[in-house]
């Protein structure tokens, strides 16, 4: 099987002055299913990383493959979609439209899609059902705790039926107990086959990762 | 991303910032009510001024037997109708309406019977003409003394004539209140009336004129000649059209309808120049309602970066980002215009009222109005689209 993530020789530098080589050289594979993390303290270049990972950035040298695709070649806008198709995004502010309601935070993405409006219902209410909140649908996000905006987040990202779900502190802005609800869905999500990758400076979220990685001065270690 | 799907999310963008859309809509409002109201109360006052100089010739209608040849080579004619005064009082905008016609009284010359003068009679040629009561009305007759005679002496055909005061002067006839007489050949006629002006038709003032009725019984007259239509301000055109069909609804195109021209261009080169002055004003506030609009949807781009990083980062294009902002001013501008407009229009109707001045507007200027504030809005609305479409989706994850 391909693996989602190939990433051999990455670097990005940012030109200055001073010109900053945020991430040296980064060999990273993720394969199908795996739960990866990647823990860091702030200003290691994990964001830098995310955000190349997540098709956000491009890598000023190295090859990245998604699924098999070389993105180095593509163009912008064909970057964009692959972006939409194959990867699903958490922020650690969640980022969920204001007073518009949870159904249509979760079906955004996938008006950008092109997936018919009946459909887009559909699904986006199955994933809302699926993260735990098939009540909360025709909620305004900021009437929802932390964990629950988190989860409408993690609902979001899944209706694209992304390769790869990209967590950038998710539990950042949370508290422990609802801190623990997301993490107990990303178990369960990753024991459905879903692969992700959590980027985190959070030991504690990280150790609930299969694999872990640890990035220092945008090199792997 | 459907146009639609463009649309919801337009709508729902400025729908969710309500008390921001009405502050930004206020220069578009403002400047569209200000060009809506200039035009309309300057085609108002135009219509008004023009109707203060032309009012007794734009509200005149004259209805007369037309000639038509037919096909076979010969004339079709046909007569006016003795009731042309009723079914036209039937039409809207009809003030009053009468016949009129010459009558041919066989070469009987008419005569004064003073009572006082010492000379004898006076004999004079005085031609003789009959009327129907609202014939007075209808060419805006004015009284010097005495009375009008009314549908009874028509229906009864009484033997009563108004005099014009050129015809009392030669008959020698100043006062009415010894019911003095004119003959016409052996026929007494009691005189009831002494006509002092008219606006139109002034062959009256030279004539003896009598009711249809007694023309008719006494002096055979066949049909009226002409039919004279009193209208409403501004609705001689409109009655014009409609009053030929109203008399001979068989065969309307037998009769001829005298229309003045269509009000406007006198009115429209006296209020040019205040209407400039206005309109400038109203365009500098459309300037600055545009300048509003780029201004507060800049700000909303730069409020929404996280929103539209979000966007990019689950799959919208730059196209789609600045689709959406373009959309939502352009929806700014509308919701502006449409304001504006209704305000403008009110403005115009308000003042009218005032003033006591039929409200005169264009429509095209009500519908162009509200387009006119949505292709402001677009155009506002440009350069901060564009500035959104160069947000790099790297910003959702940084602000926040």
């Amino acid at each position: 099987m391909t693996p989602v993530v190939e990433m051999d020789g990455i670097g990005r530098t940012f030109t200055g002055p001073p010109p900053v080589e945020a991430i040296r050289t980064v060999d990273l594979t993720l394969e199908q299913g795996e739960y990866l993390s990647i823990v860091g303290p702030s200003g290691s270049g994990k964001s830098t990383l995310l955000h190349l990972l997540g098709l956000l950035d491009r890598p000023t040298g190295g090859v990245y493959r998604l699924d098999g695709i070389d993105v180095r070649t593509l163009s912008e806008r064909r970057r964009t979609r692959l972006r939409g198709e194959r990867i699903g995004f958490v922020f650690q502010a969640f980022h969920l439209l204001p007073r518009r309601t949870v159904l249509e935070n979760v079906e955004l993405a996938m008006m950008y899609l092109r997936v018919p409006r009946r459909e887009r219902t559909a699904r986006a209410r199955a994933t809302i059902d699926r993260v735990g909140l098939a009540h909360r649908c025709d909620f305004d996000p900021l009437t929802l705790s932390g964990g629950e905006r988190q989860r409408v987040a993690v609902a979001r990202a899944l209706t694209s039926e992304p390769s790869l779900l990209l967590a950038d502190e998710p539990t950042g802005n949370l508290d422990s107990e609802n801190a623990a609800s997301v993490l107990d869905l990303f178990d369960e999500l990753h024991a459905e086959g879903l692969t992700l990758a959590v980027i985190t400076h959070d030991d504690a979220v990280s150790r609930r990762a299969q694999r872990r990685v640890r990035i220092v001065d945008g090199v792997l270690a | 991303m459907s146009v639609r799907d463009l649309c919801g999310e337009a709508v729902a963008g400025v729908a969710t910032r309500p008390s921001r859309l009405a502050l930004t809509t206020l220069g578009t409002v403002l400047g569209i009510a200000a060009l809506v109201a200039t035009l309309g109360l300057g085609q108002t006052a135009a219509g008004q001024i023009s109707e203060r100089f032309d009012a007794v010739a734009a509200t005149r209608v004259v209805i007369e037997p037309a000639e038509r040849e037919g096909p076979d080579g010969q004339v079709d004619a046909t007569e006016l109708p003795w009731d042309a005064p009723e079914r036209l009082g039937r039409l809207a905008g009809v003030d009053s309406a009468g016949t009129y016609a010459a009558v041919d009284v066989g070469g009987a010359s008419v005569v004064g019977l003073p009572v006082t003068a010492a000379t004898g009679t006076l004999e004079n040629v005085v031609p003789v003409a009959a009327a129907s009561p609202g014939l007075f009305a209808a060419v805006g007759a004015s009284l010097r003394t005495g009375r009008l005679y009314d549908s009874g002496h028509d229906e009864r055909a009484d033997r009563v004539v108004v005099l014009g005061k050129y015809a009392a002067e030669r008959l020698g006839v100043n006062r009415v209140d010894s019911q003095p007489s004119v003959f016409i050949g052996n026929r007494a006629f009691t005189v009831v009336g002494i006509i002092d002006s008219v606006d139109h038709r002034s062959g009256i003032l030279d004539a003896v004129v009598m009711p249809m009725g007694t023309a008719r019984e006494t002096y055979g007259l066949e049909a009226p000649e002409a039919v004279e239509i009193r209208t409403a301000l501004g609705a001689a055109q409109q009655v014009g059209g409609q009053a030929r069909l109203a008399v001979s609804p068989n065969d309307p195109d037998l009769l001829a309808a005298d229309v003045p021209p269509p009000p406007g261009s006198l009115g429209d080169n006296v209020s040019a120049d205040v209407n400039g002055l206005f309109l400038a004003l109203g365009g500098l506030s459309l300037l600055v309602g545009g300048l509003g609009i780029a201004n507060v949807t800049l700000l909303s781009v730069m409020e929404r970066v996280s929103e539209i990083g979000l966007r990019r980062a689950v799959g919208a294009g730059r196209t789609h980002v600045a689709g959406q902002f373009l959309v939502e001013s352009g929806l700014v501008g509308l919701i502006g215009g449409l304001i504006g407009a209704a305000a403008g229009v009110l403005t115009t109707v308000g003042v009218s009222v005032v003033r006591d001045w039929t409200p005169l507007l264009d429509t095209r200027l009500a519908v162009a109005a509200p387009l006119l504030g949505a292709v402001i809005g677009l155009v506002a609305g440009t350069y901060p689209a564009w500035r959104a479409s160069t947000i790099e989706p790297i910003a959702a994850l940084r602000s926040g």
